[in-house]
């Protein structure tokens, strides 16, 4: 450990990173697959703008259809178990107590992971809900909240035996998300498939959970994981404390009201209390830029390039870049360029794959070798994927945005945005080299730790008998 | 949830200034088209919702009375179109004290209006026996709120369907093939077969039929018509013939 362990002293920590391992692995290994998978998917869509053609006699790989595979694959497949595994471990840290209950959320684990296999081989077979990033009919979408709750709540009563009693900003961020998302998820698969609203409604709530999900929960996990990692990786305490809550109550007050675009077919007052929620959203911006700068000043270490730091730090950049980018879709003279262009598209894909994959790639990578005890097999992947993660994420968000400026700008002309959407594609498959390098690794790591556990087995099992025990 | 308590309660309603009910029913084939919608993901490429940026007022002469030579020079004068209520109001007068007959139109405008994607915004209404609503938010097509009304004819969308190039030449939307059968072509040929243009058509003996999915995607792109003026989105209709 380094010099950083002052901020959460005496902590036997090698012993909590330990009690963390079963549930990591079991969420990790199936997470870093749904990630190949889903970025394999997205550039399978992305070259359908290259050539319509491209596998459309398959019912199964049908543009609409894929997308949204894709979409869900990072999101549940990737993001959401990705991120239950980090705050398992980060609470227990904060707690300074060993992990209670590790079966649990192993068990949890591969039910969600059977959920995400339903819930995506349903979209490509044509049963999704119709719901945007709800699409898993409800096989999938109770596997996945009743895994979620099976985990959430030992790790939550780990918060709740903590020996350390202080509060730190992130324990407020991750606790809000363990209980925000069964909360918004179950509402609104309650409204939408167990018992539906009429009419338009049904767009009201889809909206509110897109926000909820990708805006809200997507913040309050990638800002209370980069907050507890920053001051980590730097040795710098995080500045300052105040403002870490500000964030948080900011970001819970305004946040889950953004998202009902003006102009949508609802009653005037939700879309116009969503658009000035969306402008407050500044004040937790400005929040977040505070804290950031402050925290990467000053003496301290900051590690190798390339490594955990770099990928929480662009993580971080990318979170103020997107929040600034949902602010100007609220704002109506931009919205009415911009809205129902590829412009949201780019947004959300910097939220998803810019933001929070990448805080959760520089946690990972500090985490998992000291859960299971021995480093990485492949190291240098590490920096070999944070250079093609950042550029690929560049490639594809930038030249999103561009093209739906150009699509604004043009009558919604496909073709006027047809060239930036090509370069697009470029970006995602620097992402894809980088995501498999990952995989790589997770997996590599996987398999050893399999090895020793067999090993140790076989070496327990053919070991001499001890004479004290032939003797008895 | 008070949105969705306030829109839950949306029910039919009626057509301004007539005692028509919108939304009518869809026909069997269309409510299941909606499902052929959803499952294939039509909306992550079109949107089903038109915006407008506010009504304007026309002034429209509907008879030139006794002394048309005056109307017609004090209407070189004015602008008749575009106006506020009020100057639409002042305007009407002039006319009428001219001897003209007029009417002042309300007029929806607006971007997604001035595409021809519809006559009015989209309203809650327009949505009532949609299950799933199917709003989108990517126009990487044309907004299809209306699109029965701008291609009423089932054939076009099938063509469509199959080979979108064969009837919008340079498109790039992917072709729905799979909802087609192509099969040999028996004693007589398939009343429903495609009439494909030579480029698209299949091999000589064979033909191309609409699966039952594909002809009902087509009918629930016929019934989207939100065409006629409802309370929250008020125009005037153009004169029946
Ligand atoms: C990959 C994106 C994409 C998908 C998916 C897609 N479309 Fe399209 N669609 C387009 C584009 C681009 C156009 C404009 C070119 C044209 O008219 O063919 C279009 C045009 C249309 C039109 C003609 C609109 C007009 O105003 O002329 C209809 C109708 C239509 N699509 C229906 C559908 C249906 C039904 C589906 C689902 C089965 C679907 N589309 C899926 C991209 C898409």
């Amino acid at each position: 450990m380094t010099a950083n362990e002052t901020i959460h002293p005496t902590a036997p920590a090698p012993e909590i990173d330990a009690s963390c391992r079963l549930p990591l692995l079991a969420l990790l290994v199936g997470a870093s697959v749904w990630l190949v998978v889903g970025t394999v998917l997205a550039l399978i869509a992305s070259i359908k703008f290259h050539a319509p053609e491209f596998l459309a006699a398959c019912p199964l790989l049908t543009y609409g259809r894929v997308v949204a595979a894709a979409n869900d694959a990072l999101v549940y497949g990737f993001c959401l178990p990705a991120s239950l595994a980090v705050i398992i471990w980060v609470f227990a840290r904060l707690s300074q107590t060993v992990y209670t209950l590790p079966l649990v959320p192993v068990v949890a684990a591969h039910i969600w992971h059977l959920g995400v296999f339903i819930g995506l081989l349903s979209i490509l077979l044509g049963h999704s809900t119709g719901f945007t990033w709800l699409e898993f009919p409800r096989g999938g979408s109770i596997l996945l909240f009743v895994a979620f709750v099976l985990i959430a709540i030992p790790t939550a009563a780990s918060f709740g035996f903590r020996l350390e009693k202080d509060l730190y900003p992130s324990h407020w961020f991750l606790l809000a998300a363990l209980l925000w998302f069964p909360w918004s998820y179950a509402s609104a698969n309650i409204f939408l498939v167990a018992m539906p609203v009429r009419g338009v409604a049904q767009g009201v709530v889809n909206l509110w959970f897109a926000n909820n999900l990708l805006y809200v929960w997507f913040s309050l996990v990638g800002l209370g994981i980069g907050f507890y990692f920053l001051p980590k990786l730097t040795g710098r305490p995080l500045q300052t404390y105040y403002y870490a809550l500000y964030v948080f109550w900011t970001l819970a007050l305004f946040g889950t009201w953004c998202g009902l675009p003006q102009g949508s077919p609802f009653p005037a007052w939700i879309t116009t209390l969503s658009s000035v929620a969306a402008v407050l959203l500044i004040v937790p911006l400005i929040g977040v830029t505070v804290v950031f700068g402050r925290s990467l000043g000053g003496p301290g270490s900051d590690g190798p390039m390339g490594g955990p730091l770099s990928f929480v730090k662009f993580g971080l950049v990318s979170f103020l870049l997107s929040t600034l980018m949902y602010i100007a879709l609220a704002c109506p003279q931009i919205s009415r360029l911009l809205e129902f262009t590829w412009f949201g598209v780019a947004q959300s894909q910097l939220q998803i794959l810019g933001f929070l994959a990448m805080v959760l790639f520089g946690a990972i990578y500090y985490i998992l070798p000291r859960a299971l005890g021995f480093d990485f097999i492949a190291p240098q992947f590490i920096r070999a994927h944070c250079f093609l993660a950042g550029l690929g994420v560049v490639f594809w968000v930038a030249p999103l945005a561009l093209a739906g400026y150009a699509q604004g700008a043009n009558a919604y002309s496909l073709d006027a945005s047809l060239n930036w959407l090509r370069i697009s594609t470029l970006g995602l498959g620097f992402i894809l080299l980088g995501n498999l390098l990952f995989a790589l690794n997770i997996l590599a790591m996987f398999l050893t730790w399999k090895l020793n556990l067999v090993k140790t087995l076989f070496a327990a099992i053919t070991a001499p008998l001890k004479v004290s025990e032939v003797k008895s | 949830m008070a949105a969705s308590i306030q829109l839950g309660s949306v029910t039919q309603t009626t057509v301004l200034n007539s005692s028509d009910v919108y939304p009518p029913q869809r026909t069997g084939d269309a409510t299941l088209g909606l499902q052929v919608y959803r499952a294939n993901g039509c909306a992550a490429c079109h949107t089903e919702q038109v915006r407008q940026e506010g009504v304007t007022c026309a002034v429209v002469l509907t008879g030139a009375g006794k002394n048309p030579q005056a109307v017609t020079n004090l209407l070189a004068t004015l602008t008749l179109t575009g106006l506020t209520k009020e100057a639409a109001d002042a305007v009407a007068d002039q006319i009428t004290a001219a001897g003209g007959k007029v009417e002042i139109h309300i007029v929806p405008v607006g971007t997604d209006i001035d595409h021809g994607w519809g006559v009015r915004r989209s309203v809650a209404e327009d949505y009532l026996h949609d299950y799933p609503v199917q709003l989108g938010s990517l126009r990487a097509g044309p907004d299809l709120a209306n699109i029965g009304v701008r291609a009423p004819d089932a054939n076009w969308q099938l063509l469509h369907l199959y080979a979108p190039q064969s009837v919008t030449g340079t498109s790039r939307m992917p072709s729905f093939k799979y909802l087609f059968t192509v099969q040999k072509v028996g004693a007589t040929p398939s009343p429903d077969a495609l009439n494909l243009p030579a480029a698209f058509a299949a091999p000589a003996g064979f033909e191309v039929v609409p699966k039952p999915e594909a002809r009902q995607l087509a009918a629930y792109l016929l019934s989207l018509r939100a065409n006629v003026p409802v309370y929250d989105a008020p125009f005037t209709p153009p004169a029946q013939p």
